[in-house]
């Protein structure tokens, strides 16, 4: 077995710092390591985008990364959008439009198209198709997956405007 | 037939917890001291093995126990059945082999279990597995389906002398004398093909046993927890009590999550009984490929006899039924098939069927679709012939054969997956054909749409595709409802969730009796401490028969509500109402008590309470249908093909459904959406690619495509309402809707799409690949 490393990380605001194996997936770090097991893993090899998470602010898929690659960088989480009593209008536009039915591939998808939602106030139904291209979902055809993220898009320019 | 809350649009409430990754899936169980079990599994399909040697891996670092089946003792024996072989059908043949825990002197599929590595880590465990040495002597393997039924083929049993699985065959009237008198026999030959159902959570399991309780928790991803528990207390020798199943938060089910006592869930418990450790064990998606059930491949000789004005004298259909190396789930689904092959259509003469046989591949059981799939290809693409032969409109041909709305309930006379004889209970098909027709703009499209297009080069084409969907089956489901003292109340039911909305919909069924928002109702599934009877979430029954069995407990509890308000409001029960959590005198709603204080004076903690009655404001209530509630529908498509890829792209998809009652209609569409996302995958990409050595060759989602959102199209629902007569609500379920009559309805379009050819397409699934060939093989004909 190989000698054991360091990694230190910020994920959702907090500092971490665990000493692994460098052969440690980053997914399972975040899920076992740290606990935070709503990054979910369908795949294990870079395909069906469940366990994506923003890795400084970027989707990518923590199944095909090793824990310390991610040495010293900042990540985001399902965990770190909003809480049960106080959802992320992300989050509160998936319940609103029925885009999750067991839920599992949610987290992933919410994290892969964060930054689209936030740069995109009134995307077309081709361009979200696209955009959620790298996240499979068995359940719900997509459908109110594609209504999720219009609806998305529409209420964080909404909230940004009122913040102007 | 919508009330306050029964058939309204409510959000869910199991969102937060899902949307905040604060939802428990069983993969997220951590407890202290779990080890992690790796499972080594053969590579070759049909083999003897000569011996194992675990001796190295057992040395490895960290590793705490290695197990083969020699180790596992008296536990070693064939699983028990799923389900039986069916009563009531003289001449059954059934030849039972289910799976074993591991594999002993023989492998009989590729991915098949041969020893499990248990250790601190799965990272060491599945080292350690590569360590394990096993001689192999390989056998050649049974793959085709055909020539596993032929002399000198190499056999899975030896001591069964046969491939042979199963023989049943059921007629009603008689073909042959409908043929003799017919002006038209059509005939087809279809294939469909394995896929897998590829839920994105793979399978998993935890399981504790603690020496101090003397009990053995096991988190799950089953659609089955109570039948698995009283399973695993059998085969473990322990007693049902001592076993508590947890199906928490399960992602997605779609068939396979229902297969009971598989080889991982018997290993994973007992090893954590020998050891006193929790163990888990997670499946990664290469192993998924390869140790979770999968379901489609029949082969079909199917013919239909008609008269020369379209009327269906007859149908007769003999099929192959491939069940893999194991039918642990017996004849579920070519029964699914037989019943549903003619549908929604009168078919006075009926023969149907099948041989089962066993193959070197993974067991076959139901898969979202469950063999319905299949006997609608059938039926479906016959009616196509009959049409073209006869130059009848294909709507019309349809119409013209269909069971009419006073017509039921209809009997067909053929025994089904529940034993019992088939019957369609009611509905109007007629008006879901002319439903369809109305979305999808029918004429407009043939008539105006279609030849413009064409003249501009453009190649595309209409399906549109019936069926029908028995749901709903019994034996039976319960609930328990039980107010609180905070006047919140508590709903549990044995049936698992997998994304269906039972923590909202169940609730929206109890709120309408108890006058309490649904928010205020906790729903408990799946967990065998909270409810202990039950069957489990399949065959698209869990919204039929458990929300029945919810609404029966919540009326239970709506009448002890009732006679106590009554009593301390003095007021006739019939004045009083119930809602926002209070039973008031409905004139006089001052006159008022509110659920919470109720629920405290009906459990006093002193005092006398009168004899006879029972404490607290409960009730437990159970619910078992005569026989399943046929929900059915009708799907049209408008597809483009490009004549040089031979992609085909679907433009509109719509879809006239009727399930009966609707509980929350926003639920319903997502399931509809859900199964037409699977229908589209197996009528178009998905298929596994096996060798002729039993080697899978598309074992990861790189190379077995599911439909990604930019493949599937919007899809349009309309929702006809024929209450079922066989519940009290009038649900039917729609679990599998959208799966059955995709296949059929987008060969049909592609054939529309493609006139030039005159093509015949007789196989699901079609990728564009076999399209080219088929339409090359027309060219040259
Ligand atoms: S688990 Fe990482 S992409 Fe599938
Ligand atoms: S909601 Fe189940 S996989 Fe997407």
């Amino acid at each position: 077995m190989s000698e054991l490393v360091k990694v230190q990380v910020t994920v959702n605001g907090t500092r971490y710092e665990h000493t692994v194996e460098p052969r440690m997936l980053l997914v399972d770090f975040i899920r076992h390591e740290l606990g935070l097991t709503g990054t979910h893993v369908g795949c294990e090899h870079g395909v069906c985008g469940t366990c994506t998470i923003l890795l400084d602010g970027k989707p990518v898929r923590s199944c095909l990364l090793f824990a310390p690659q991610a040495n010293g960088h900042e990540i985001r989480t399902i965990e770190g959008l909003g809480t049960m009593d106080n959802l992320h209008p992300i989050q509160e536009a998936f319940r609103e439009a029925h885009g999750l039915q067991c839920g599992f591939c949610t987290p992933g998808v919410i994290m892969s198209v964060l930054p689209f939602v936030e740069q995109n106030a009134n995307p077309t139904e081709e361009e979200v198709r696209e955009a959620l291209d790298g996240n499979l979902c068995r359940c719900t055809g997509y459908q109110n997956i594609v209504q999720a993220v219009q609806l998305a898009s529409e209420m964080v320019a909404s909230r940004k405007a009122e913040a102007r | 037939m919508a009330g306050k809350y029964l058939g309204q649009r409510l959000k869910r409430n199991e969102d937060p917890r899902l949307l905040t990754g604060q939802a428990l899936f069983v993969d997220d169980v951590q407890l202290p001291g779990m080890l992690h079990a790796a499972f080594l599994r053969s590579d070759y399909a049909h083999a003897w093995i000569k011996s194992i040697d675990p001796s190295a891996a057992r040395q490895h670092p960290g590793v705490v126990a290695v197990y083969t089946a020699a180790d596992l003792g008296k536990i070693w024996k064939p699983g028990p059945l799923n389900v039986p072989p069916p009563s009531g059908i003289p001449g059954v043949v059934f030849n039972q082999r289910t799976q074993v825990p591991m594999a002993k002197d023989k492998v009989r599929h590729q991915g098949e279990a041969v020893a499990v590595v248990i250790a601190e880590s799965r990272y060491i465990a599945e080292d350690a597995a590569a360590e394990i040495v096993v001689d192999y002597e390989p056998l050649e393997a049974v793959i085709d389906l055909e020539k596993a039924l032929g002399e000198g083929s190499p056999l899975l049993y030896e001591d069964l002398g046969t491939n042979l699985a199963s023989f049943v065959h059921q007629e009603n009237g008689s073909y042959a004398e409908a043929a003799a008198r017919a002006d038209l026999i059509v005939k087809t030959h279809i294939v469909m093909e394995r896929g897998t159902a590829a839920a994105l959570e793979n399978r998993g399991y935890v399981a504790s046993w603690d020496n101090k309780s003397q009990s053995l928790t096991m988190w799950a991803t089953t659609q089955g927890p109570i039948a698995l528990r009283n399973g695993l207390a059998t085969i473990l020798g322990l007693s049902e009590h001592q076993i508590r199943v947890i199906a928490p938060f399960v992602g997605g089910g779609f068939g396979p999550k229902i297969l009971l006592y598989q080889p991982e869930e018997i290993v994973v418990s007992w090893a954590s009984l020998q050891l006193g450790r929790p163990v888990k064990w997670i499946e990664d998606r290469q192993e998924n490929f390869g140790d979770t059930s999968q379901e489609r491949r029949q082969i079909h000789e199917a013919e239909m006899a008609l008269t020369r004005d379209g009327k269906i004298l007859g149908v007769k259909d003999v099929f192959i039924h491939d069940t893999g190396a194991y039918n642990s789930y017996a004849l579920t689904i070519p029964l699914n098939t037989q019943t549903h092959t003619t549908g929604p259509y009168k078919v006075a003469n009926y023969l149907t069927e099948y041989r089962v046989v066993f193959t070197n591949r993974i067991l076959v059981t139901p898969l979202r679709g469950a063999g319905r799939t299949y006997g609608t290809f059938v039926m479906e693409r016959l009616m196509d012939k009959a049409a073209k032969r006869l130059g009848m409109d294909r709507t019309e041909i349809r119409r013209m054969n269909m069971i009419q709305p006073d017509e039921f309930p209809y009997k067909t006379g053929i025994v089904g997956q529940d034993f019992a004889k088939n019957v369609l209970d009611s509905g109007n098909y007629p008006a879901a054909l002319d439903k369809a027709k109305e979305m999808i703009g029918y004429e407009a499209f043939l008539k105006e749409e279609q030849p413009r297009l064409r003249a501009e080069g453009k190649h595309v084409g209409l399906g549109i595709s019936f069926f029908t969907e028995g749901s709903g089956v019994g034996p039976y489901e319960g609930a328990r409802i039980t107010v609180e003292a905070s006047g919140k109340v508590n709903l549990s039911t044995g049936v698992g969730t997998q994304g269906q909305g039972h923590f909202t919909s169940f609730a929206q069924v109890a709120a309408e009796q108890l006058g309490v928002d649904p928010k205020n109702i906790f729903v408990t599934t799946g967990d065998t401490e909270a409810f202990h009877w039950g069957a489990g979430t399949f065959a698209s029954r869990g919204a039929t028969v458990a929300g029945s069995a919810v609404n029966a407990a919540a009326l239970l509890v709506r009448q002890k509500i009732l006679k106590m308000a009554s009593k301390i409001l003095e007021a006739p029960e019939e004045e009083l109402e119930l809602a926002d959590g209070m039973v008031r005198v409905a004139d006089i709603p001052s006159r008022c008590i509110s659920l919470a204080e109720l629920a405290v004076k009906a459990n006093p903690s002193r005092g006398a309470v009168e004899p006879g009655t029972e404490p607290g404001l409960e009730a437990t209530a159970y619910f078992g249908p005569p026989y399943g509630a046929t929900a059915y529908g009708c799907c049209a498509m408008i597809v483009e093909v490009d004549p040089d890829t031979f992609n085909a792209r679907i433009q509109r998809l719509v879809m006239a459904h009727d399930c009966g009652t609707v509980l929350n209609p926003m639920i319903l569409e997502g399931q509809i959406h859900g199964g037409v996302g699977l229908g589209l995958g197996n009528s178009f990409f998905e298929k596994l690619e096996m060798d002729d050595n039993g080697q899978l060759q598309n074992a990861s989602f790189m190379d077995y495509l599911i439909p990604r959102a930019s493949d599937l199209p919007p899809i349009e629902i309309a929702h006809l309402h024929t209450p079922s007569p066989l519940n009290p609500l009038g649900i039917k379920g729609v679990g599998e809707a959208g799966a059955i009559p995709i296949p059929p309805a987008f060969v049909q379009a592609v054939e529309d799409a493609l006139p030039e050819y005159n093509l015949e397409i007789s196989e699901a699934p079609l990728s564009p690949n076999r399209l080219f060939q088929i339409v090359q093989a027309a060219k040259q004909a």
